[in-house]
Order: structure tokens, then C-alpha cells, then sequence
């Protein structure tokens, strides 16, 4: 436990919105070595940023709120601080990396004015020494001529240069954990490259921990040392890289991989869809989140929720929330490339969507009062 | 469905014919010499042009009946600009479109909005392309109007038709495009498009908006519905594994130009031009044990404003394998192999 820098536990984070309450995180556990690179992946809406926001205290609120849960930084519970100690430990012991670099910075600010802020603040630092630093950090970066760029705009910039600027003033103030919210996601495949590079040496080098949110398992095979898949809010499977890749046992994780064409394999001559819609967090299924997708899902699955616990045939540290490849499930020996599940279940999980009704929304209802926050 | 190309009118067309655009017979599209700058100008009452961005400069290529032709490039590299231009939506500066034997960019306006009955389009942002106050069933029976196709009962017969025909209940005409989630909306402008039963759809990077459990989804309606009705697509996308997916020939642009073009296998296993080949290997690949062992081609900088390219070769600035005459000479757009062409001084490994 010593040895942890990170340490979540039953985080809750939810909107208090006009249409009910969103549980945009809802119940999430985890934890962060020194030093260590996790990858959180998910879909858009499953709660991967929130859970970012909420470990920085950064949620708008209102309408939204931290209802439930600690989030131990470094010994620290950051939901009990005040907003001051929440300062100091913001940009300074915890850095973000944004995922749009062209709205994250300041359009009317030098970026060197940009960067030193931080080190100013933290670190203390005169001018004159923050803008050295600054100029130390450029070229970290990677960015050519640093000394006469200090002064130029963001929109003198281009995307990739932008995010640089970023991963510079993450790092100003030597944080022990950085977390990159979708970092390349607005970039092009060879500037993607370029800065997923530089994400990888900079963690080699200043043993910097990293939480990289993404949607693109790509990305997170290549950089990171444990992979937790989310859905609907949840953690549904959590498992070192090499691990989730070779051994997933959670249908979603199966469904991610098997949709996405690779470059390496050869070509299918079809992608196998992960049928229906993401849920509704309003208003989530009572049994498993994915249970409406889920080609191999059975009663018990529609029925009761089921907990992220340790699986038969895998690794120890491998941890998935499915009925079926649990203890005594029927998914257990599933061959996921082969058994692609049940034809009559994706038929009827096909005709749900399309008689779905979209939005069931009822206008003029009055919004329901947040509770009190634990926070502070 | 004979082509007759209209006879070359300069040396320009002579060297073009010669190249990308050598006709078969069954080609649906042709584009030649194609070139779209939008100038820049300056000064408030009297407006000088002092410049132009040349979003596609001087690009040939040729599109077969039922065949799927996969655009990739990064952003402003002019993909999005040249499936406009072949629609007609931008006036091309130059160059010829010639859609099954005619000669689009002469075609006055009239006669444009018949022929767009044959060619469509599917945007990129299932929010921003369909109306917010218009029903469902408005928006894709609206192109059943304008072409006189289908009035009254019919028409909502056929739109009904539409939505069973793209996965969503039929009985969602009366719903507003606010009420669905992002998957459907792209349906529903994948229905609009359908709704004039065209031959060519130019599908305008369709699923990078949408979630990675989705994109598969409208990738597989795409093809099951190429199948039924015989479509030919012109596919832009910037994502390479999606193109090797849906496409037959892969053309990858630079900087406005089309820089190699190629059967799907060809490119993607014997890639000729270095842009290709650093292109393709920065696609991350979800697998640990192939990432560890992959070697990079890692660009240096960033793509060079279109306003002033660099001379010679665009791309001698980041290449690796640039020599003197790169920044000298812009390298020709050559068949370096049968049915694969590229523009590159030193092509291959």
C-alpha cells in the first residue's frame, strides 16, 4: 500500500440534469503505482473523462457532483481538502493533458506566459527563471527554435506544435501523475505518432505516472503497462496489456476488438459489429450495463448486476464483471474469435434498437435537487 | 455503359490520358487535371486577390462501376475538397469531372440538379447535415420532391421503405433528428442519399464521428447496401484500417495531390511512396506483442501550409529519402506497376 500514488475507491460522479440524474461514474475502483502508465478505454459517454475530471476536483458544479467514494493521492484524500489544498495539488503534484489542444489554451496569452504561470505559482519562481525553465521545457518538447517561439500566440501554432505546448506545461512543475484525456485523438495519424512518442519517452524518463483515456486500443497496446476497459460508467474489465489483449473475457472488450479493422491482419470480409446503443445513464439496466448488447447474454445477466472479480483462466491480477466468464460461467471456455454468440440474440438485439424509442422525454418536469456533497 | 471521354484539348490532357486516367470502358467517374484554389484576398470595399489556397492541385483518377476507391490523407490535405468538387458543391478552378460520359463542370445549373440525382453525398457529422426542424420523414422525402420521384402516399410508402432499408423503425418519420443518438442520424442521412436510388455516393469520412461500437455498425450497412444496389462509393477517410476494410484502390493525397494510387493489396503491402509508407506505419495496431516489436516511421514536422507548397516534390520536406532533385522537380504521377501509380523520384523500399 506504501507504494501506491494513486488510490480510488468507489468513486461516484453524477450530473443533476433536467431529464434525472446521470451517473456518469458509478462506482469506480482502482489504483496507481509510481512511476505506472494505466490506460483507461471506453467509448464516448462511459464515463472515462468524468473519471479524470473528478480525480482533479475538476466537475462543474452544478450541475454536477462527487457523491460517494475517496480518491487517496500520495496519502492525501483529495475530496476532503478545501479548494486552496486542491490548488496546490492541481497542475502542480497532478497535470492534464486536454484532448483539444486548439480550445485548451488560452488564445490571448503568450504560451510562455502560459507555461510560467504554473511555475511561478508552484514552484515559486521569478520571472527570469520560469522563462529559462520555460525554454527547457520547449525544447523537451520538441520544439524547434524554442527561444524565439516563447513569445508567439497559440493560434501561431499548428495542432501537433499546440499539443506540445501542452505535454510542456503538464510537465513544468515535475507532477508525480499526469493524466491525458484523449491526447491525440484531434491529431492525424503521423503527428499521433509523434507525440505518442514523446509521451513514451517522457515516461521513461521522469517516471512519470500516466493515466492515458482513450478510445483507440491502438494506442493504449503500444503505451501502457495495465489496460481497464469501462462501459456505462463502470469498470468491466481490468488486466495488464499483454494480458487483455491475448485473454480478454469480458463480451464488450470482445466486441471493441472484433470490430475494429487491423492493419496487420488479413482482411475480413466482415466486421462483427457490436449491435444496439450505448445505455441510456439516466436510466441504466438493472442487471449488467451490457447485458442490451450482449449476444451471450442469458437471464441471470438481465436479473442481477455482476461484480468485478477475479476469472478462471487467466491471470491473477485479471478481473472482468461478467456473469459468463466468471466462476461457474458458460463463457469460460469461450473462444472469443470463433463463437461470435448466439444469431437469434443479435437479430433480436437488432430489431430492439430499431423500435427503440430514441428519447423518451418528458419536458416540464422539475429537475430533482442534488444531494448534499461529501466534498469538503 | 459506354465512356466516351472527350478528346484531349491541350498536352496536358495528352500526358494525363497516358497515366491515371488510361480509360477502360467501365469507368463510372473520370477526373482530370483536377484543380480547386480558393483565394485569398485582402482589402474591405476593393478586394485584391494576393493569394490561393490549393486545396487540390492538378489531381487524375478514375472510378469503375461498383467499386469502392478509399481516399485517405491527413487534414487539409484536400480529400473532403475533392469529393466536393466532383459533386459540383465548389466550381473547380481547372481540370475536367466526367461522370459516365459527361462533361460535369460545363453542365449549367439546371442540368447539374439532374444529374445530382445519380450522385450523392454522405457527410462527415450526422449533427450538422440534417436540418433540426425538419421531421425525419421531411428530410429524406425531401429529394423524392425535388426529383418529382414520388408524391403523397407514396412518398411516405417509400421513405418508410428507406428506414427498414437502413436498420431504423419506419415508424420514426415523425421524429426529429434531435431524438436520435449519433449511429442513427447517420443512417437516416445514408437514407436521404439512397433516396434518389443514385449510382455514385461520395461518402465524406461517414464514421469518424461516431463511436468505435458504431463505426462498424454503418461500415457493414455501407457494403450490404453497395451489394443490393449496385453503388460505386468514393470513400475519404483518414482512418487507413477502415479504408483497407472498404475499398478496392486506395489513393492517398498530400497537400493536394495524389501522390500514389493503387489496388488495396498493392498499397498496403508494397506501399511505393514514402508518404505511404510512414502513413501506414504510424496506424497504432491493438496488439502489445506487435506494437513492441514494430518499427516506426516517425515524420518530422508538420504538413506545409497549401498557400505556398514547397517546390518540387511536396513532400521533400519531411521525407526522409529526399534528395536535390526532389526539391527541384515535381515528380510525375507515374503506373510504376501495372494499376499502381505514384508520384515519387524514388519510389519502393
Amino acid at each position: 500500500m506504501a507504494q501506491q500514488l494513486l488510490d480510488v475507491k468507489d468513486l461516484h460522479t453524477q450530473f443533476f440534469t433536467r431529464d434525472g440524474v446521470v451517473h456518469a461514474v458509478d462506482g469506480v475502483t482502482f489504483h496507481l503505482e509510481a512511476g505506472e502508465t494505466l490506460g483507461l478505454v471506453g467509448e464516448s459517454g462511459c464515463g472515462k473523462s468524468v473519471t479524470a475530471l473528478s480525480l482533479m476536483r475538476l466537475i462543474p458544479q452544478p450541475p454536477g457532483r462527487i457523491t460517494e467514494g475517496s480518491i487517496v493521492f500520495d496519502g492525501q484524500d483529495v475530496l476532503k481538502m478545501d479548494d486552496d489544498e486542491v490548488r496546490g495539488i492541481r497542475g502542480n503534484n497532478i497535470a492534464m493533458i486536454f484532448q483539444d489542444p486548439m480550445t485548451s489554451l488560452n488564445p490571448v496569452l503568450t504560451i510562455s506566459r502560459q507555461i510560467s504561470e504554473a511555475l511561478e505559482l508552484h514552484l515559486k519562481m521569478d520571472k527570469s527563471e520560469a522563462r529559462k525553465r520555460t525554454i527547457e521545457l520547449l525544447d523537451l518538447v520538441g520544439i524547434p527554435s524554442a527561444k524565439k517561439r516563447l513569445d508567439d500566440y497559440p493560434h501561431q501554432f499548428s495542432g501537433g506544435m499546440r499539443q506540445r505546448v501542452m505535454i510542456a506545461m503538464a510537465l513544468s512543475c515535475n507532477p508525480k501523475l499526469i493524466l491525458a484525456d484523449e491526447p491525440t485523438t484531434a491529431l492525424d495519424v503521423t503527428i499521433q505518432a509523434q507525440i505518442l512518442d514523446l509521451l513514451k519517452n517522457l515516461a521513461r524518463e521522469f517516471r512519470t505516472a500516466f493515466i492515458l483515456i482513450t478510445h483507440d486500443l491502438g494506442v493504449v497496446a503500444g503505451m501502457t503497462q495495465r489496460i481497464h476497459v469501462m462501459y456505462g460508467g463502470k469498470i468491466v474489465e481490468k488486466a495488464d496489456t499483454a494480458e487483455l489483449f491475448a485473454n480478454p473475457k469480458m463480451p464488450y472488450t470482445w466486441g471493441l476488438l472484433r470490430s475494429i479493422p487491423r492493419l496487420d491482419e488479413h482482411r475480413k470480409a466482415k466486421l462483427v459489429p457490436i449491435e444496439g446503443l450505448p445505455p441510456d445513464l439516466i436510466a441504466p439496466p438493472p442487471g449488467c450495463r451490457f447485458e442490451p448488447r450482449c449476444q451471450y447474454r442469458r437471464d441471470v445477466c438481465k436479473e442481477k448486476e455482476p461484480e468485478l472479480k477475479r476469472i478462471p483462466n487467466a491471470k491473477p491480477d485479471h478481473e472482468a464483471r461478467c456473469w459468463g466468464t466468471q466462476e461457474g460461467g458458460w463463457l469460460v471456455d469461450t473462444d472469443w474469435h470463433r463463437e461470435i454468440g448466439d444469431t437469434r440474440v443479435i437479430e433480436e438485439i437488432k430489431k430492439e434498437v430499431a423500435d427503440l424509442p430514441a428519447e423518451t422525454k418528458k419536458d416540464g418536469e422539475e429537475p430533482p435537487l442534488p444531494p448534499p456533497s461529501p466534498v469538503n | 455503359m459506354a465512356v466516351t471521354t472527350p478528346p484531349p484539348s491541350d498536352a496536358e490532357f495528352t500526358r494525363v490520358r497516358s497515366t491515371a486516367t488510361a480509360g477502360s470502358g467501365k469507368n463510372l467517374l473520370e477526373v482530370k487535371a483536377l484543380k480547386m484554389h480558393f483565394p485569398l484576398t485582402q482589402g474591405i470595399i476593393f478586394q485584391r486577390q494576393v493569394g490561393a489556397v490549393r486545396a487540390v492541385d492538378g489531381i487524375d483518377f478514375f472510378v469503375e462501376k461498383g467499386e469502392t476507391l478509399g481516399l485517405v490523407g491527413e487534414s487539409g490535405c484536400g480529400k473532403s475538397t475533392t469529393g466536393r468538387a466532383i459533386l459540383q458543391l465548389y466550381k473547380p478552378t481547372a481540370g475536367a469531372v466526367v461522370f459516365d460520359g459527361v462533361e460535369l463542370t460545363k453542365l449549367g445549373g439546371e442540368q447539374m440538379r439532374k444529374m445530382r440525382r445519380r450522385l450523392q453525398m454522405i457527410f462527415q457529422d450526422p449533427y450538422a447535415s440534417l436540418n433540426p426542424r425538419m421531421t425525419v420523414g421531411n428530410i429524406i422525402g425531401e429529394p423524392l420532391e425535388v426529383h418529382n420521384l414520388a408524391k403523397g402516399h407514396e412518398k411516405t410508402e417509400r421513405v418508410q421503405e428507406l428506414l427498414r432499408v437502413v436498420g431504423l423503425n419506419p415508424y420514426f418519420t415523425n421524429r426529429y433528428p434531435h431524438e436520435f443518438s449519433g449511429g442513427q442520424r447517420q443512417r437516416i442521412g445514408i437514407a436521404r442519399a439512397l433516396a434518389v436510388e443514385p449510382e455514385f455516393i461520395v461518402c465524406d469520412e461517414p464514421i469518424s464521428a461516431l463511436d468505435v461500437s458504431i463505426q462498424a455498425q454503418v461500415i457493414n450497412l455501407l457494403e450490404e447496401l453497395q451489394d443490393r444496389f449496385k453503388l460505386t462509393y468514393l470513400f475519404i477517410a483518414h482512418d487507413l484500417s477502415v479504408v483497407r476494410h472498404i475499398s478496392d484502390r486506395v489513393a492517398v493525397m498530400y497537400l493536394g495531390k495524389i501522390v500514389e494510387l493503387a489496388d488495396r493489396v498493392d498499397l498496403y503491402e508494397r506501399p511505393l511512396h514514402p508518404y505511404s509508407q510512414a502513413l501506414l506505419s504510424a496506424v497504432p495496431i491493438p496488439d502489445p506483442a506487435v506494437e513492441s516489436k514494430r518499427k516506426r516511421i516517425i515524420l518530422t514536422g508538420d504538413v506545409p501550409s497549401p498557400v505556398n507548397p514547397p517546390s518540387g516534390c511536396r513532400f521533400h520536406t519531411r521525407c526522409w529519402k529526399a534528395q536535390q532533385i526532389c526539391s527541384e522537380v515535381d515528380p510525375e504521377f507515374i503506373e510504376h506497376e501495372p494499376r499502381h501509380w505514384a508520384a515519387c523520384h524514388f519510389p519502393g523500399a
